[in-house]
């Protein structure tokens, strides 16, 4: 693969005395990097959204989730939302907002470290950012699963409706108001980023695995 | 798609038939849709009533590109009216209180009404509003501010046009009725009030035998202070007039920037009396032959106000009238007969004075003005007044028919001016710089079209301004006589829509539209885009009056409660969908009541009221509003509050008791 226009002249040398390009080494890491990076651009745009459109509101109402806070017509939907007896928005995933930077920045610096791991445990490292996207939905919906089933039954609808599952991706329906539930580019970049670290790690095998064997062989041979 | 674009044709064919010739064949042939066709058989329309429809018809959900504002007459209100399609879109509460903005009726507006009472404190609960003008930027419009004059009781009001709220009212400490306002300076340096029926100053006690000694006309030049959004008296200064009924203004522009004209028609010093015999004021008033166009220079004027060569009466700084004949601040030229409006050209060369009882408009030229000054030898009035002779300072004198009184301008070169005894408007060509525009000839009458019936004033789109936009002029008619279905002996005005896009004698009356609720007198059009209109305040806990958030505002409903200090009690109350918050407030008779409530609405339109039955008060509390109404719980009982504005499904809901214990 000649991706990198590097001076083919500088070679890495194996234990065992045969050579590779240097770009083979650069490959890897640096989609490693790239990943790390796209996950921290993640947490500066909105993940998740829910539109709501009713007549009176001739633009729609929108509250975008991002994994720091919410933005949008939250206060709003809130207003709207207590007649039902629901909770505010933001009483939702509190604890996981709270948290989001430090996990986010944790990802990255793991994949960032796989780098300098040059073995089979570098995989190991880049199984959370790997598995990420799919703990964000799967919190997702049980967030709103919570939400759903929170309903005052005090407030002055709350009688009148029944535990409901909000969608995580598509339409449905409350009162006069539907509601499109979003992917957001947010997430969209966190699974991007899965795709760039498999092909990190695919990468990566093809790197270090001849060194890891050129050790071996170099090591039985003693 | 096909069918609607054929229908588009058809439609565009129909209108060029219908500008080629003013048939009045029924549409049947013209290729209108079937039904529509049958439609403007059945109803009896013509093609040029379809034109008309079609130019004036807003479809659901469009908005008009122009927006009025006119004033609201006897009602002392302004309204504010969409254009083409005449929908009143508001209206404001001015000198009048007005319970749906809950304008005076509680809250922070009772003060702005109350600044305007009388200097003694006597109430003044109506107004009689006439001329406004919008905020102007290099003598355009900039929508920032609108001013409104009192003709009653001599009053100016400034309105906010970014919530369209009246926040100052100025009453006149030197006079008691005004006319020639308001008109701004092109940067509205000045709000300029003209007065109209000449007292003594200070409007002081005196016989009217003492007419000429005593009594006097007032202009006053109140500076507006646009970061304040406020007039402000101790940087204002008043010049002293002979007592000629000054009528109505327009400030210099352009070349005749620092220039101020005013017409006048009591310069027969007439006092009436028709009960003992002397001539009654319509005919004492109106003997001579001319009266007074007034010239000021109020630079000059500035200036000398700002020497400290003003005497002050009753807090006003006032430029005597021999200060002002000394200093070169004001001459007069002769203005045939009873004249009526001075209003100025775009580009500020010329001023135009209607006749009224003389059938010509006549047009003066500043250039000649300022050449006659300078030549110097001038004749005097008999208060010492230099005037400037009309052959030196008149550029042209146009006849258009009997009654010509106001006079606005277009893109084309054109002037309007409305004939209040033929009951048309005259369409008539500039000379000048503006004769290349239109093909006619210079200063000659192009087109009368009868309008229906007994025009007033008359306004064009931006059309008294620097840059006037063409396209509608409204012709504002006192009478409508059998224009409407008869609602009774006291009729409506009628607003009627012309058409002006095309040149020469094409003028077209569009549209009538009544106005019932008092008889508005001058309106100004601009161009919507040049609004600058909020749709909810810019914080929770604003304060429109103050235009920032108020300290007494609370920002959510946790903040809410009711505090007792002796007979004093204090209650801080959230106002959001659908509930206040407390919903019972009970408080002992005779306790002082300070009540703080606060809108935590964010939402365009979610707007709630306050009333308190029993004791008159209403409140609007627009998104992110505050208020505080302050009384004595007098009464004692059980009385409810409730909101006033349906706000949501549950408004009913949205209400709470106030309990006082006897």
């Amino acid at each position: 693969m000649k991706i990198l226009n590097l001076d083919p002249d500088v070679k890495v040398l194996l234990p065992d005395g045969s050579t590779r390009q240097l770009q083979d080494y650069l490959i890897p890491s640096a989609l490693l990097m790239v990943a790390a990076l796209m996950l921290m651009v993640s947490m500066f745009v909105p993940y998740w959204s829910m539109t709501m459109t009713a007549p009176q509101y001739p633009k729609g109402l929108k509250v975008d989730v991002y994994v720091t806070h919410l933005a949008g017509d939250v206060r709003e939907i809130d207003e709207l939302n207590h007649y039902l007896g629901m909770p505010l928005l933001d009483e939702g995933g509190r604890f996981e907002r709270s948290i989001s930077t430090v996990a986010i920045v944790t990802l990255g610096l793991l994949l960032i470290a796989g780098v300098f791991v040059h073995n089979q445990w570098a995989a190991l490292l880049a199984v959370p950012a790997l598995a990420y996207p799919l703990v964000f939905l799967a919190d997702l919906a049980y967030i709103l699963y919570q939400y759903g089933h929170s309903i005052d039954p005090e407030s002055a609808l709350g009688g009148a409706i029944k535990p409901f599952m909000p969608p995580v991706w598509g339409e449905g329906k409350v009162g006069q108001f539907g509601t499109i539930a979003n992917w957001e580019v947010g997430l969209y970049l966190a699974f991007a980023a899965v795709l760039v670290v498999l092909l990190a790690l695919w990468f990566h095998r093809a790197a270090y695995k001849p060194i890891v064997d050129a050790r071996k062989k170099v090591g039985s041979g003693k | 798609m096909k069918k609607r674009l054929l229908y588009l044709g058809l439609i565009a064919a129909l209108l060029l038939g219908a500008c080629g010739q003013p048939s009045q064949a029924t549409p049947a042939a013209s290729g209108l849709p079937a039904d529509a066709a049958a439609l403007a058989q059945e109803r009896g329309l013509t093609q040029d009533d379809i034109y008309a429809a079609l130019k004036t018809y807003m479809p659901s959900g469009q908005t008009d590109p122009f927006i009025m504002f006119s004033s609201g007459g006897q009602s002392g209100q302004v309204l504010v009216i969409g254009v083409p399609s005449m929908r009143i879109l508001k209206v404001i509460g001015v000198f009048q209180r007005e319970s749906w903005q809950g304008y005076g009726f509680g809250g922070s507006t009772d003060a702005v009404f109350k600044e305007g009472y009388m200097p003694d404190g006597s109430e003044l609960a109506w107004g009689d509003t006439h001329h406004p003008n919008i905020s102007e930027t290099n003598g355009s419009y900039d929508g920032e501010f609108l001013f409104i004059n009192d003709k009653a009781n001599a009053r100016l009001a400034v309105i906010d046009l970014r919530d369209f709220e009246t926040k100052q009212i100025v009453k006149n400490p030197n006079t008691i009725s005004d006319h020639g306002g308001a008109f701004v300076t092109p940067n509205t340096e000045y709000v300029v009030e003209g007065p109209q029926y000449g007292v003594p100053l200070g409007f002081e006690y005196a016989p009217t035998d003492q007419y000429q000694q005593q009594y006097r006309g007032l202009i006053t030049f109140w500076k507006f202070d646009r970061l304040k959004g406020r007039v402000d008296p101790s940087q204002s200064f008043q010049i002293e007039l002979p007592p000629y009924w000054q009528d109505l203004c327009d400030a210099g522009k352009g070349v005749s920037d620092g220039w101020f004209f005013c017409n006048s028609f009591n310069t027969e010093l007439a006092t009436g009396g028709v009960e003992s015999g002397q001539p009654p004021f319509e005919a004492g008033t109106t003997k001579n032959d001319t009266d007074y166009l007034h010239i000021f220079n109020w630079k000059k004027a500035e200036e000398v106000f700002k020497a400290g060569k003003a005497e002050t009466l009753n807090g006003m700084a006032v430029i005597k009238l021999q200060t002002a004949i000394d200093e070169g601040i004001l001459f007069f030229s002769p203005e045939p007969k009873s004249p009526h409006g001075a209003d100025v050209t775009p580009k500020g060369e010329f001023v135009i004075v209607g006749g009224k009882l003389d059938p010509h408009v006549t047009i003066y030229s500043f250039q000649k003005m300022q050449a006659a000054i300078a030549a110097g030898g001038l004749e005097t009035d008999v208060y010492g007044v230099p005037v400037l002779p009309l052959d030196k300072v008149k550029e042209a004198q146009v006849e258009l028919g009997l009654g010509p009184l106001h006079t606005v301008f277009d893109d084309k070169g054109y002037a309007y001016t409305s004939l209040f005894l033929d009951s048309a408007v005259a369409r008539w060509t500039l000379g000048g710089d503006y004769a290349s525009q239109h093909p006619e000839e210079p200063w000659t009458l192009v087109q009368k079209l009868p309008v229906q019936y007994n025009i007033g004033h008359i306004t064009a789109v931006e059309g008294d301004t620097a840059t006037p936009a063409g396209g509608f002029v409204v012709a504002l008619n006192k009478w409508s006589i059998d224009r409407f279905a008869n609602v009774g002996p006291l009729m409506p005005q009628n607003f009627q829509l012309v058409d002006i896009s095309k040149g020469g004698d094409q003028m077209k009356v569009l549209y009538d539209m009544p106005i019932g609720m008092a008889e508005p007198h001058y309106a100004q059009i601009m161009k919507a885009d040049r609004l600058k209109s909020i749709q909810v305040y810019p914080e929770i806990g604003w304060n429109p009056d103050t235009w920032s958030v108020d300290p007494t505002a609370i920002t959510s409903e946790d903040e809410a409660r009711v505090e007792r200090n002796g007979t004093n009690v204090e209650i801080w109350m959230s106002v959001i969908r659908s509930h206040y918050k407390p919903e019972h407030i009970e408080i002992n008779q005779g306790d002082h009541v300070v009540w703080h409530l606060t809108s935590l609405e964010r939402t365009p339109d979610a707007t709630h009221g306050f009333a308190l039955s029993g004791y008159n008060i209403n409140l609007s509390l627009e998104p992110g509003e505050t208020q505080t109404i302050e009384f004595d719980a007098k009464q004692a009982g059980t009385f409810t509050y409730y909101c006033t504005e349906f706000c949501s499904a549950l408004h009913l809901e949205m209400m709470g008791y106030f309990l006082v214990k006897p």
